[in-house]
């Protein structure tokens, strides 16, 4: 029980961590792409560790199984939603950041 | 007509694929209302979310043929007469509006079991109204806001200003 405790205590805040790092990055990228690819790799990773962190700390039920779902569809969504908004940034003529041109 | 240059793919078979779970989980949580979060307005809002989603990925004429606007403006009045139909009849039967336990006896239930049925069947009909309503209300704002459902007119004017003032 405490070890389940333990476990799930570190995944949770692993997961806290890159959420962190997510928001730190939609703060801090110096354009669109760059954020969006802070916040879809990050945000998508840190739900993955948090569910399975709750999933842990709850045991094998049907709340898990709720949980479970969540980090599926939300491994579907966030990277498409992703694809969808740079693809769209892009045909919308925005240029990438670079480094010579600010 | 659907422009072949904001076709994409990867978002029309991710949406082919997402839209009948979102609809599934629509009627759970219309149908789950009374245990947890939710009910007849959530669910309703769900549903037209993935009406939008359709609409967005594929476009305003794709939208329409799974919805027309009129069937929509049929199932928002068809909702409000579920919802008023219900309460209106437990008025008849000597009960107050909404007065479920009135029904008990026509549908040969226990009265808990009629009050249940009966928040199911009004939630039914909120969750119809507000689809209806919210779809509709998005899709006359796409349409009026370009005159002929190109709704990437606006894109197009973005584009040009962009690249010229990155251009300098």
């Amino acid at each position: 029980m405490v070890i389940r405790d333990i476990i799930a205590m570190i995944l949770i805040l692993i997961g806290c961590f890159f959420f962190l790092t997510s928001a730190i990055g939609l703060l801090r990228f110096p354009d669109m792409f760059t954020r969006m690819h802070a916040t879809g790799k990050c945000d998508t990773l840190a739900v993955l560790l948090v569910m399975t962190g709750l999933i842990v700390h709850h045991g094998i039920n049907l709340d898990s199984f709720k949980l479970l779902l969540i980090v599926v569809f939300i491994y579907i969504a966030n990277p498409t939603a992703t694809h969808v908004l740079s693809r769209a940034a892009y045909r919308l003529g925005m240029q990438p950041w670079t480094k010579d041109k600010k | 007509m659907l422009r072949s240059r904001y076709q994409d793919i990867i978002a029309q078979t991710i949406v082919r694929i997402m839209v009948p779970f979102v609809q599934i989980y629509a009627l759970y949580v219309l149908a789950h209302g009374h245990y947890s979060p939710g009910g007849g307005f959530q669910g309703g809002v769900i549903l037209a979310a993935s009406l939008v989603l359709i609409f967005l990925v594929y476009g305003y004429e794709n939208a329409l043929e799974r919805l027309k606007l009129a069937t929509a403006g049929r199932l928002c009045s068809l909702g409000v007469l579920i919802y008023a139909g219900i309460g209106f009849l437990c008025l008849l039967l000597g009960g107050n509006f909404l007065d479920y336990s009135r029904l008990a006896p026509i549908f040969q239930v226990s009265l808990p079991r009629a009050r249940s049925l009966g928040i199911l069947g009004i939630e039914t009909g909120v969750a119809l109204a507000v689809m209806a309503a919210m779809y509709s209300i998005i899709m006359d704002i796409v349409n009026s806001d370009t005159g002929n459902g190109e709704s990437h007119a606006a894109g197009h004017e973005i584009e040009n200003g962009e690249t010229s003032s990155d251009g300098k």
